[in-house]
């Protein structure tokens, strides 16, 4: 094949106009993306690392010494959830988990495609986590259900509620942005799959699991129970 | 516009969505534009990093040499010579190839599909079709 000479550019100068205004424009959209108040969204890990979970097992309340453990699985954007959390968990700490009869285990199963906001929810609670404030922030969030429901962006309800607990809010907002939690809060949903949770909330009591909303007065008789079964 | 201006567009579009898509895997963007959630699921698995190094950020580089090269080429110095030609083909020609690879990925192993990484395949696939037919064009090096 005879070797041509390259021919000179068509229009050198159109072509650098046009090159120099798509840099412009990119430089410009990158730095806008950057600089912009960010809409958080949690990703879904499709693996877990160690790291991820490196023997967390759930945000526990209560005495380590107690025989019993009860986990709930639940999903902040729920409103059994935040029914069972408001009328029924404050005589369940009171008269088990201050009274050190049981150990509570709470466990996010975020149920994304009816609940957009659960695991944003979920991740906000672990970064409220972070600063060893997850119960204030855990409460907070299911307390004020009913304004970030129905949000797009639920982010700022959640910062707002961050900051109202006491939380440092540049760390709580890079602990948002990174979304370091997002494999804690999968492998908690892959841990209720592999139990047979369905719906929330759902307990697990004693090797049992309990679909559905639970009174504080089941809790107790159950607790009751199996601490007599305990002893004999 | 000729090919080689076309590639230096083509290399610049593809740097910008390289860049994003590294940014949005460091944390410095939130969320990304993608529709499908496709685009988190590939950015996030395991197969988002090559012998430890982020794809995207391989991507940035790649498309940074591509984007060099033809401008290169287009300088008047270099007219008539090879080289900037040839060096163009075999980065294109090991991108499209590396492309090849990632779309392997998304289909067979992660099932997902990122748009994002759709469009940098087609602008790679266009980089390199390009780079080819300039090569024949303009002719064999060691002719």
């Amino acid at each position: 094949m005879a070797k041509k000479a390259a021919p000179p550019p068509s229009n050198p100068t159109r072509f650098y106009a046009i090159l120099g205004g798509l840099a412009v424009v990119g430089v410009g959209v990158i730095y806008y993306l950057v600089a912009a108040p960010k809409s958080i969204s949690i990703p879904i890990p499709t693996t877990i690392a160690v790291s991820d979970t490196s023997g967390f097992r759930g945000y526990l309340l209560g005495s380590s010494a107690a025989k019993i453990e009860i986990t709930e699985f639940a999903d902040y954007q729920c409103p059994a959830c935040q029914s069972f959390e408001i009328l029924q968990f404050d005589v369940v700490k009171r008269d088990l988990i201050d009274a050190g009869k049981i150990r509570w285990r709470y466990r996010d199963f975020p149920l994304d495609p009816i609940h957009p906001n659960a695991r944003l929810a979920a991740h906000a609670a672990a970064c409220g986590d972070d600063q060893g404030k997850f119960w204030e922030l855990h409460r907070a969030i299911y307390e004020n259900q009913s304004a970030w429901f129905p949000s797009r962006s639920a982010t700022g309800f959640f910062r707002d509620y961050a900051k109202t607990v006491g939380l440092d809010q540049a760390k709580f907002d890079e602990c948002m942005r990174s979304g370091k939690f997002a494999g804690r809060i999968q492998a908690s949903l892959n841990e209720g799959n592999a139990l047979g949770v369905s719906s929330t909330p759902s307990f697990v009591i004693g090797g049992r699991l309990y679909r559905g909303a639970m009174t504080s007065d089941s809790l107790v008789a159950i607790a009751g129970r199996l601490a007599a079964d305990s002893t004999k | 516009m000729n090919r080689r201006m076309a590639v230096a567009v083509l290399a610049l579009a593809g740097l910008f969505i390289s860049l994003y898509l590294y940014l949005y895997k460091i944390g410095k963007i939130g969320t990304l534009a993608c529709g499908t959630g496709g685009c988190e699921t590939v950015q996030l698995s395991p197969q988002s990093r090559f012998l430890g190094v982020e794809v995207a950020l391989i991507g940035v580089f790649g498309y940074v040499l591509l984007l060099v090269l033809a401008v290169t080429s287009l300088q008047p110095k270099f007219a008539g010579r090879s080289a900037p030609l040839l060096g163009l083909l075999g980065a294109s020609a090991g991108a499209f190839l590396f492309t090849l690879y990632l779309k392997f990925l998304e289909f067979f192993v992660i099932h997902a599909i990122c748009r994002w990484c759709v469009g940098s395949a087609l602008i790679i696939t266009a980089i390199f079709g390009l780079s080819l037919l300039e090569f024949r064009r303009a002719g064999s090096p060691t002719a």
